[in-house]
Formats: C-alpha cells, structure tokens, sequence
C-alpha cells in the first residue's frame, strides 16, 4: 500500500514560473543532501561487499589467494568438460546436487516456517487485539522468544532438545508421547522439525506485532456494523478482518520469507553438519571457509542474492496489481 | 413491523464509573425521539445499549414488548447509522448493503429487490459499483442510512449522522432524514445529536440528558416553553435564556420577585406559601424581550450589538453578573453605549427554585395579558 501513495510525480507545465522552478530546485537539493549520508553508507556496507562477491565468483579465487585470482566465466555456476568417450560431464553450481539439496532445504523450510509463523501470528496477534486486563504485559511478554539473540536461543533449545538431558523428551515420556528418547537435532528425521520449531518460537511474536499494527488501522465501529448485521464472528474475520488487513499481512509474510530464504545461525548452531537441514546460506559458508572454495561460495552466494532480488521484485510488481482499488 | 422501546431503571458502568443512572424512557411505536445534552452525559451510550453493543449493567430494556437484554444486536431488530459510517472500505456500495442480507440467506432475487429500492430512495443508485472511498461524505453518509433500510429495522438508530457533514450538506441531510420518516412512519427511529436545530425540527419527542440522568422529555415546544428546570432552560434555545437570581417577595398565583437589581417582577408562576422569601431564579428567552420606552424588565447600557441580518442581538449590561442578551428582529438602529429599557410579557417568564426546579406555570388565558 506505500508502493502505490509514495510516488510523487512532478510534472513541469510550460508556463511555469521561473521561481516557482528554481523553488522545486532547491528542493531537490536539500532532499539530496539529506540522501547522501545514506546512499554513502549503503553503499559501503552493502553495496561493496556484494559488488565483491559477485565479482569473486567469476573468478578462480581462494582464501589463501583472494588477490591473485583470475576470471574464469561462469565456470562456477555451470561448466563441462568432454571425455575422450565423448560422454559429457557436468560440473559448476547447477550440476552439485549438494546444492540442489540446499536449496531445497532453504525453500522447505521458508515456506513451512513463514507458512507455520503466519498462522500462529494472527491467532496471537487476535488475541492481543481484544482488550482484557494486563494486555500490555503479555504484549510486551510476547516478545521475549524475538529479544533473544539467535545464538542464545539456539543453544537453549539445543540443550532442551538433548537426547539424554533434555527437558522435551523427558516431558513427551512422561505423558507417554513417545517410548524412547529421541536425538531431536542429531537424527535425520527430527533434525529439521527441530529446526522448524525453534524458528517458529522465535519469530511468531514477530509476525504477530506487525499483523496486530494491521489490526488496530481497523475501526472498531466496523466489527459493530457488523455485528448489527448479524455477521457471525468468525464470518467476519474471514470477510471483514482479513481483507483490511491483507496489505500488512502481505507486507509481513514478504519481509519474514526474505528473512527466512537466507537463515543461517539458528541452524549453524543446532543442528551443524546435518545435510538435512543445511541451507543456502550455511552451505555458502562451508565452501567460503571450511573447503577453502572462495569463489564457489561467492557463486552460491550471489545465486542466493539473486533469488531473493527475484522474489522482491515480483512481489512489489504482484502487489501493484492487487493492491490498485483493492485496499483504502 | 412496528416496536415501541420501553426502558427502566437502566443503568450503565464501566468498571466504578457510572455513565447512566437508571433512565427510564417509554417510547411509541414510530416516534422520532432525540436524544440531547452536552458532550460526555451519556448519548452514545444509551444509544448502544439499545443497539446491544454494549451490556446493560441494571435495569429492563424492552422492544416490541419483550425484554432484550441479553439478545444479540442482529437480533433486535434494529438498525444502525454510525458517526463514522463504518462501511466496510473493502466492498462496493452494493455489496455494503447486501452483505447483512446475503448472509442472512436471503433469497438474491428479494436481496437485489431490497438493495435498489433503498438506492433509489436515496439517490444512490448511480454509485452502487463504487467503493466508499471514491464516494463523498454526503454519499457514504447516505450509504450507511442505505445498509440500515435493507435490513427493514423495527428501530432505526442514529448516532450524530450528520456530524462529518459541512453545514449546507447537513441541512439537506437532515430534510432527507425527516422525509425518511415520513415514508417509514411504521420505523420507530432514535436519534442523537448535540445540533439543537436537528432536535428540534427532526422530533416528535426529546429527550434531555446531562450526567446520566434524564432532565426532560417532551415535545420540542413543552421544552421550549415549559422547562421542567433550569438545565434544559439554558440548553434548549440559542442563545440561552437569561437568567437572573432573584428572591421571592409574594407567593401564589401569580407571584413576585425581587431581582438583584432592578424593580419587581410578577411573573406567571404558582408558588406556595412556603418559598415566601426563598432564593430563586428567574428566566427570560433574548427573543421574548422587546425594547420599550416605559420602565422595562432591565435597564442598562449596551455593550455588545452583533447583527445578523434577520435579527440583532444585543447585549446589555444592568449591573447583574451576566450581561442580558435581547434577539431583535430584522436589522435595527441601536448604539453601543445607548441606554436601552426591554421588557416581556408576564407569561414568558420562568420562575425555578434554589434547586433550578421550574415551579408550576399559572394556567391563564392570553387574553388577560
Ligand atoms: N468504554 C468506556 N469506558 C469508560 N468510560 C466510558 C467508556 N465509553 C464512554 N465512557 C464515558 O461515558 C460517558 C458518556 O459517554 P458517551 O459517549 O455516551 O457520551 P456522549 O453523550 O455520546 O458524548 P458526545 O456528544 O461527546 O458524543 C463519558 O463520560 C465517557 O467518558
Ligand atoms: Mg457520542
């Protein structure tokens, strides 16, 4: 919805006054001015370092010879080489099936957690909507799992899913859920739901803060007309609630799926070496450091860079079409 | 379709604060009635608690003859017009009317029926594919009163439908409003608003509030000439009634007083024997007081002359507290710092006690003034 209010076309008339432009002048100036500490800084921090990667991975680079390497095209990403058999053999980035499997591991987990996240954050934020005593305690409680940074919850978890000391299958054995303890993190099965369900304790009172923001623009008197109306409650979330607030949900999901497409700590911390759960961004680092192959790593890097630049773009461009007419 | 509301002793509490203390109302089967008084004494509230938007803390509420206190809104048979519209932003016009019957499973043929006869008798129809946002005021205004018609109400409420509207709007809205009236006279409608002129032309009945409590209801004109006390004196009419303290120097029918400054008056009040020598007040309408060359009612300079055209208001200070306003017709000649003499009639006169209670008015017929 700010997509479609924050253009602000100026458009010249012929018979424009000379003061009236040299005004429009000067306020461009100003407004450059004010944007140039941030072009400055963005550029440092983010725009050299990606410039850099993506030129490392054109190259032959490694870390004992970062300066020294030379460019080799697109061998990283895809290349092949003719036996004498005539047989083909592929190698480079899109022929790796360890990559593959990362990728594949990055987008499972994306979309079940933001999926999991979504829904979980709007019965929360649904419930800290409705007032009763002490909602701004629970409010402000909510966002403890999101205050606390990656690493430390991680190894919280880690510890809480332990196979031998940990408080989770000491409970599930009591109630009788399961009938030995299991390796939560270690073994291949549980290793991403693991995963998968220390990121969703950790980033549901996200989700759920932005979607409340959604459900607080929405006026009290319209749940009332709608209940003069007879709509029944839960007709009205579906029907009232939900289209009012889509343009904050979207905006939600959009910045937790981007976030999500490139997690990296949590894993690294829980379940490490688990080829299970290894994501873009932790296979990335392996070959940055641990394989020595720098420029391997920039390949996967800068493909993670461009998939997540692809998913902005198409949001931005399906959510202009939606959202014309569409929201208030 | 008709339902008269009956309340009693009903009571209003958010928490310890008590908003309504025990009103207690009984209105007709089609009435127009008013709800008035100054911002914070209730309005709002006591409308929602017909609506069934909020609980009933004490106290019966009735429509049509059965008690509703615990029912639902949708179930009341009411319909209501929001201050704010509160259209739903994400649907059509058409769609805003439709989406009570629709899912009340109406039949879409009687939904369709329903929907464009209301648009036609609002003049909506051109506008029933637009969404509220492309839509004026006056047009979301008469959206929302739309939605409220489909759903063919026993009870029609309206809480200061016409306060987002600019003033020329508001007239022509609130015409529309009494011809809605006229057309639905089977619809019992309650209304609220802080607009004296909306009261007043749009009422069968008002009913004053202030505090929670209910001052006065009746007619606009029993209000008008006979307050019940001085709050609903001073609230209904603008500019408020002068009013002078004064004691009682002869009780009975009719009685004297003595202002603070200036000569005696008799006024038309019955006043027994036990107030002889009482503290009381006295009060006069600006538009009840005419100038005069004899001794008047009050004397004094004028301070103030503001002309509006059809009338002039004149203030005038006599020495008491408040200077005394008299509303002239037409555009008169008078001088700031000319000494003025008004006077009115006996029978325009209102008499309360220390209490700001109106005492009896003399019966007596117009010709003995
Ligand atoms: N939810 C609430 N909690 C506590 N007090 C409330 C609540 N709603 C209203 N009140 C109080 O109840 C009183 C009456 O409010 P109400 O809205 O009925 O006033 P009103 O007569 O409609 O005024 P206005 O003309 O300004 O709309 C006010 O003093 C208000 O502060
Ligand atoms: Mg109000």
């Amino acid at each position: 919805m700010a997509s479609t209010q924050s253009t602000i076309r100026i458009v010249p008339t012929g018979h424009a006054k000379r003061a009236r432009s040299e005004l429009m002048r000067q306020r461009l100036r100003a407004a450059g001015w004010f944007l140039v500490p941030m072009l400055v800084a963005l550029a440092i921090v983010a725009g050299w370092p990606l410039l850099r990667t993506i030129y490392f991975s054109f190259t032959n680079a490694s870390l004992t010879n970062l300066y020294g390497a030379e460019l080799i095209g697109f061998k990283n990403y895809l290349n092949w080489t003719v036996l004498k058999s005539g047989r083909v053999i592929w190698s480079g980035l899109l022929a790796d099936p360890v990559w593959w499997n990362a990728v594949w591991n990055t987008v499972r987990f994306s979309v079940i957690s933001v999926t999991l996240e979504t829904i979980l954050g709007t019965v929360v934020a649904l419930v800290l909507n409705a007032e009763f005593k002490g909602r701004g305690i629970v409010r402000a409680a909510i966002l403890i799992p999101w205050a606390i940074p990656t690493i430390v919850s991680a190894r919280m978890w880690g510890w809480m899913l332990n196979d031998q000391f940990g408080i989770i299958n000491d409970v599930l054995l009591m109630f009788g859920l399961i009938d030995h303890k299991i390796a939560w993190t270690a073994s291949s099965d549980t290793a991403m739901i693991a995963v998968l369900i220390v990121d969703v304790w950790k980033t549901t009172p996200f989700m759920a803060l932005l979607i409340l923001a959604g459900l607080q623009m929405v006026p009290r008197d319209i749940y009332e007309a709608a209940a003069i109306d007879g709509v029944h409650p839960v007709k009205t979330f579906w029907r009232v609630t939900l289209p009012l607030v889509r343009p904050a949900l979207m905006v939600a999901v959009i910045f937790r799926l981007l976030d999500a497409m490139r997690i990296f700590d949590l894993i690294y911390v829980l379940t490490p070496n688990s080829s299970q759960t290894k994501t873009i961004s932790v296979l990335a680092r392996e070959n940055l450091i641990d394989f020595d192959k720098f420029a391997y790593g920039s390949a996967q890097s800068t493909m993670l860079f461009l998939i997540i630049a692809l998913m902005t773009i198409l949001y931005i461009w399906l959510g202009k079409v939606r959202f014309d007419g569409g929201d208030r | 379709m008709a339902a008269g509301l009956k309340l009693k002793q009903v009571k209003k509490a958010y928490g310890s604060v008590q908003v309504l203390h025990g009103i207690d109302l009984d209105i007709k089967s089609g009435e127009f009635v008013v709800f008035v008084g100054p911002s914070g004494c209730g309005k709002s509230t006591l409308l929602r608690l017909i609506a069934g938007l909020e609980d009933i803390t004490e106290g019966t509420l009735e429509i049509g003859g059965t008690v509703v206190n615990t029912l639902p809104p949708s179930k009341r048979g009411i319909a209501m017009v929001f201050q704010s519209y509160a259209l739903y932003p994400h649907m059509t016009v058409y769609e805003n009317m439709a989406f009570g019957l629709k899912l009340a499973k109406a039949l879409p043929g009687e939904q369709d029926k329903r929907v464009r006869e209301a648009a036609e008798m609002l003049q909506i129809t051109p506008y029933l594919d637009r969404l509220p946002k492309q839509l004026s005021g006056g047009q979301r205004q008469r959206v929302a009163i739309g939605r409220a018609i489909v759903r063919d109400p026993k009870v029609f409420l309206f809480d200061e439908p016409l306060s987002n509207l600019d003033a020329a709007l508001r007239v022509a809205t609130r015409l529309e409003i009494a011809k809605l009236h006229e057309r639905m006279a089977d619809t019992t409608m309650i209304y609220v608003t802080h607009d004296q002129v909306e009261a007043m032309t749009l009422a069968d009945r008002i009913v004053v509030l202030n505090y929670g409590v209910v001052e006065q209801v009746g007619t606009p004109m029993e209000l008008y000439h006979t307050p019940d006390n001085l709050f609903v004196a001073r609230f209904i009419g603008s500019p408020a009634m002068n009013i002078v303290s004064a004691t009682i120097t002869s009780a009975g029918a009719p009685a004297t007083v003595q202002p603070d400054t200036g000569n005696p008056v008799t006024v038309n009040a019955d006043v027994a024997a036990t107030y002889l020598d009482a503290k009381a007040t006295f009060g006069v309408r600006p538009e009840d007081l005419t100038p005069t060359d004899g001794p008047g009612l009050f004397t004094g300079t004028v301070s103030i002359v503001e002309k509006l055209g059809e009338v002039t208001l004149v203030y005038l200070d006599t020495g008491l507290p408040d200077p005394i306003t008299v509303k002239i017709d037409g555009d008169v000649d008078i001088a700031k710092g000319a000494r003025l003499s008004v006077t009115a009639p006996a029978d325009r006169l209102h008499l309360f006690d220390e209490n700001g209670v109106a005492f009896p008015r003399m019966r007596l017929s117009r010709a003995a003034e």
